[in-house]
């Protein structure tokens, strides 16, 4: 599309398969099924699924950290004018942590345990060559205080395990900024947190990206970090991005069938009163019906949905919902 | 007389860093006192490390408390000896947060839920088969399930059989752990509208324990917040939801997770050092406490 801003990320058509061999009998599932995204610089864009919705799979490829026996079968992900997809292990070493930083959910697991945090942020600037040495230590303790860790130079000293969840959090946030990269990846980066703890790393996290200038890639299920922080929001499901518009339509408008249910589910204004549950179970990845994959559990449902997989529509600018209610029935 | 009274709960734990240092005593649990009526669902709020879920536990001794007292119905828990405490068993169970590790991942899904009648000595085979399949039918199970192993069943079946499984005996009383914090979205609304169901049809005096603010909201007319063992508030959903009066409350009421773009956001900070916290609970209205 001509009229769109000039993409940071711009991933086309994405597919990303497991080859799975049980009992001798191989089978192919795709996690990921022809995933377009793109982020322009300094925005923000919430990639929101349920588990089995391909979202954590989409992050980890962009950075060619697909979990084996995954794989990228096609598709191309370009970034700051260079494919993604196509790029040696060296080259990519380069991207990876210097101008895509990434922050996970398990801080514990994310963390070095016997190296302290001021050494860990070190090494980010010292193995992408920002800085060396006792600048490198200086840095470090700078990023710490950035990410307003209480008592940063003492900190720095400190090991994984002496911190509280909240400060990991934020340590790994320090470490992925490090050397200021133009995108920074966050899956589920507050699920593991309490609620107080979880609204000061999302403030942080914007903070974070107004002050060096980010774009911000969100990966969540939870639609309230959506709202508190993304500016535009896909929604996955099955693989596939079922619905895609800035944050106030799709919260507020939401068009697809799926993301109409999962808002309409939560607990909301009317205490005791039935809840609409969204029927049946999430989709089985190595058995997925031949229409729209969110046919079984879907309200809407008619004959069309079985025929074959919907496409895109847009249903009003910059928002579009793959589903056959809005067209592209021949 | 309220079907369950839990007064000065309280729960230590010695902190030993190293087995020759002398160790810190923690107060998990420090003086927690509430009543619920029959066939009332009461939450239990609060962020890790505030003590609800060690409430529960020392109700159903699972952990024995330090001191305090828990009448259930009027008998008196704490000091029951083990095999009183059995029998009474039958009247109080919990439904866990995590079906992946409180179901056996060797035992099949009708033999974990009829084993609590094997233990309690009820019924024939054939009267606790018939039961088994009841409970199936009452949790929305299908009953020819029953011969398959937990792997088998989605994370929301596996919370049914481990409700199923709950209710065997027949409790009056039912303990829900963060009863879907650990499911997705979309399968959440079902548990909830089961467990209200549920709560309903067979008048059970419901305790959930949970740190989701929208499930308390929705499903529990009264609920009581935790903050470092102690209820720092206490009364109807709708008064503290609409005026909290502890600075902690407002400060936890503001970080929900919020999915209308429209909501105001403004995040209240808690600065524990501005409140004294060992204030006791005082009535702020009518049926509404806070510890001021």
């Amino acid at each position: 599309m001509d009229d769109q801003p000039p993409s940071l990320l711009d991933v086309r058509d994405l597919t990303v398969e497991f080859v799975i061999e049980r009992g001798g009998a191989r089978r192919i599932i795709r996690a990921v099924d022809g995933v377009s995204l793109h982020i322009t610089p300094g925005e923000t864009v919430g990639l929101v699924g349920e588990s089995g919705s391909g979202k954590s799979v989409t992050a980890r490829s962009i950075i060619r950290l697909v979990p084996p026996p995954g794989r990228i079968v096609s598709g191309s992900i370009v970034f700051e004018g260079r494919d993604l997809a196509r790029l040696d292990e060296g080259d990519l070493r380069h991207v990876r942590g210097a101008r895509i930083g990434v922050v996970f959910q398990e801080p514990m697991t994310a963390l070095n345990p016997v190296f302290t945090i001021g050494d860990q942020i070190a090494e980010a600037l010292i193995v992408h060559r920002v800085a060396r040495g006792a600048a490198a230590r200086a840095r470090a303790v700078e990023l710490l205080d950035a990410v307003r860790m209480p008592d940063p130079s003492r900190r720095a000293g400190d090991y994984p395990h002496q911190l509280s969840g909240g400060m990991r959090q934020r340590a790994l946030i320090a470490a992925a900024v490090a050397c200021q990269p133009s995108l920074l990846i966050a899956d589920e980066p507050t699920t593991a947190l309490d609620a107080t703890i979880q609204a000061e790393i999302l403030d942080l996290l914007g903070s974070m990206r107004d002050r060096f200038g980010l774009s911000l890639l969100l990966i969540t299920h939870d639609l309230g970090v959506v709202a508190r922080l993304a500016d535009r929001v896909a929604v996955m499901y099955a693989g596939r991005v079922i619905e895609e518009g800035s944050m106030r339509d799709v919260l507020a408008a939401p068009r697809h069938p799926y993301t109409r249910g999962l808002l309409a589910s939560l607990p909301g204004t009317t205490p005791g009163s039935r809840l609409q549950a969204i029927p049946g179970t999430g989709p089985d990845l190595a058995a997925l019906p031949p229409g729209c994959a969110f046919a079984p559990r879907c309200r809407d449902r008619f004959d069309a949905c079985d025929a074959r997989g919907p496409d895109a529509i847009t249903v009003a600018p910059g928002h579009s919902a793959r589903c056959v209610l809005y067209g592209g029935i021949s | 007389m309220a079907c369950v009274d839990v007064r000065e709960l309280v729960k230590t734990f010695t902190r030993r860093p190293a087995p020759w240092s002398r160790g810190a005593v923690v107060r998990a649990v420090d003086g927690v006192s509430f009543t619920i009526a029959e066939g009332e669902t009461f939450g239990l709020v609060g962020e890790s490390g505030s003590g609800k879920t060690t409430t529960g536990r020392c109700m159903l001794r699972l952990i024995e408390p330090t001191s305090g007292s828990f009448a259930l119905r009027g008998e008196e828990v704490f000091g029951l000896p083990p095999a009183r405490l059995r029998a009474l068993r039958r009247d109080m169970q919990m439904v866990f947060q995590d079906p992946d590790s409180s179901l056996n991942p060797r035992m099949r899904a009708g033999a974990i839920v009829e084993e609590g009648l094997i233990v309690h000595g009820l019924g024939t085979r054939s009267e606790r088969r018939d039961r088994v399949l009841q409970l199936f039918s009452l949790v929305g199970l299908d009953a020819g399930q029953r011969d398959r192993y937990p792997h088998e069943f989605s994370g929301g079946q596996r919370q049914r059989i481990g409700l199923a499984r709950a209710l065997a005996l027949s409790p009056c009383f039912l303990i829900a752990d963060e009863p879907v914090s650990a499911l997705d979205v979309s399968i959440q609304a079902q548990i909830i509208n089961m467990l209200m169901d549920l709560q309903q049809q067979l008048r059970l005096t419901l305790l959930v324990v949970a740190h989701d603010l929208r499930l308390v909201r929705h499903i529990c007319p009264r609920v009581a917040v935790m903050y470092r063992g102690r209820i720092v508030e206490m009364g109807s959903t709708d008064a503290i939801f609409r005026d909290p009066a502890h600075p902690y409350t407002r400060a936890l009421l503001s970080a929900m997770p919020d999915p209308d773009p429209e909501a105001h956001r403004r995040r209240i900070i808690f600065d524990p050092a501005g409140v004294d916290l060992a204030a006791p609970l005082r009535e702020v209205e009518p049926g509404h406490l806070a510890a001021l």
